[in-house]
């Protein structure tokens, strides 16, 4: 078993800091301005683990969506340029926390791997960059704690189970579509579920944790959002949820302020909160002043954060 | 509802723009309605997605550029990752904004809306909805 686990371990890097094991990191452009919570929780909350996050030296935004049409290889060249920088360090892997950074960094990858032409072709392009072949493997964090860290591990870091919780894990869309960059089971995906119940809270099983919230649309058509976000909502509250857990900063601001003001506000927040919370570490890295003031209500009323 | 036909219209150079930037083969369909059935967006459409390859196998392209249908797709991909058939409708959808968008026309015009909507989103709302709503 204990052989069995450094293999695991070594998985992560080649190179370690201390006793601590080091991850590229790409935090992308939400992370940095409207989501810091995500960030600080998660950086915080992998130290726990041992996992040194150490962020990707002049990364750039990755396009935020993955270009679909055949012909629109400008698109990817953001995403690959990221990519690139992973491997000038040496690496061949990086981690996202950003849902949609995930599935653009991951597909854009995949035409480099899959396409020889559009390989050609944006490798001409960038003649400035070294060529790229599609090297570098994104995951995104979840990956990282089911595969490399692993449940048991996160359990033996627990020191305030999340007891008596019933929380509903969210995948939304970039995480599981399309089935070539799915991160779990497309249509029944489980890995929040086993976090949150390492955690020491009970998951909450609801038929609309895969569906989309409407995403983007938010900016030309909120009214639309709002009924996607009470669709999901009520479904999570019917089945038992207290709270939502997140991995997607657009479904966080959806989620969180779209919510219709007459009916029982849904606490929303990163699965890394969670994982602060329940590792004890300082709710200062947790960032939940960024939450909402309900959110914030729900766990100053369950004893959860000062 | 009465519509028409023609030899010219199902060779239009439309339907093939479609077929060339989405990569898909829209003969594959067979109408199963999966696509619409599972879409988080259909409950707002004028058209459903199963309609909207429908109208492309028929070359009917006035109908769907005055459509709001692929304007109002969030690009989620429940229905690529369910068609029994294969196609992926989300690439459908993008080639179908794109012959707009590249007309230079923009479906959301970001100098008009207000600082404070700017202000309030956060930008992975804002990139992604440039990237798919204008040209």
């Amino acid at each position: 078993m204990l052989n069995y686990r450094k293999s695991r371990w070594s998985v992560l890097s080649a190179s370690s800091r201390g006793n601590k094991m080091e991850l590229a990191y790409y935090p992308g452009c939400t992370l940095k301005t409207r989501a810091k919570n995500f960030e600080t929780s998660a950086i915080a909350a992998m130290s726990a683990l041992g996992v040194n996050l150490v962020e990707l030296p002049r990364w750039n935004c990755c396009g935020t969506v993955y270009s679909l049409a055949e012909d629109d290889l400008i698109h990817h060249v953001a995403a690959i340029r990221n990519l690139i920088r992973v491997k000038e360090q040496g690496k061949n892997k990086v981690v996202t926390l950003c849902a949609f950074c995930y599935n653009t960094l991951k597909r854009a990858n995949l035409v480099m791997k899959d396409s020889p032409d559009k390989r050609f072709a944006i490798n001409n392009f960038m003649n400035e960059e070294p060529d790229y072949a599609g090297e570098v493997e994104t995951v995104h964090l979840l990956q990282v704690l089911r595969d490399d860290v692993g449940w048991e591990r996160i359990a033996r870091n627990v020191k305030h189970p999340l007891k008596d919780l019933k929380i509903a894990g969210y995948y939304g869309c970039t995480l599981l579509r399309p089935q070539s960059a799915a991160i779990d089971s497309v249509e029944r995906p489980r890995v929040l579920q086993d976090l949150i119940k390492t955690l020491g809270a009970s998951a909450v099983e609801f038929p609309f944790a895969t569906e989309c919230c409407g995403a983007y649309q938010v900016v030309d058509n909120r009214d639309i959002v709002a009924e996607r976000t009470a669709a999901i909502l009520s479904s999570a509250r019917k089945n038992g949820a207290e709270a939502i857990a997140v991995s997607c900063p657009l479904c966080e601001y959806n989620l969180r302020q779209t919510q219709r003001q007459d009916t029982v506000p849904m606490p929303v927040l990163y699965f890394t909160q969670l994982m602060v919370i329940a590792f004890g570490l300082d709710a200062i890295t947790g960032g939940f002043d960024e939450n909402s003031m309900e959110t914030r209500a729900w766990l100053k009323g369950k004893g959860l954060i000062p | 509802m009465r519509v028409e036909l023609s030899s010219k219209k199902l060779r239009s150079n439309f339907v093939k723009k479609v077929a060339e930037l989405s990569g898909q083969n829209l003969y594959l369909c067979y109408q199963c309605g999966k696509c619409s059935a599972g879409c988080p967006m259909g409950f707002a459409m004028d058209i459903l997605p199963n309609q909207v390859i429908r109208l492309i196998q028929l070359g009917l392209e006035e109908d769907l550029i005055n459509s709001k249908t692929v304007w109002l797709c969030a690009s989620c991909l429940t229905c690529t990752a369910r068609c029994p058939r294969g196609v992926d409708l989300s690439k459908v959808m993008e080639a179908v904004r794109l012959l707009t968008l590249r007309k230079n026309k923009n479906y959301i015009e970001p100098s008009k809306m207000s600082h404070d909507t700017i202000a309030e989103l956060p930008q992975i709302a804002l990139v992604s909805a440039f990237r798919k709503l204008t040209g």
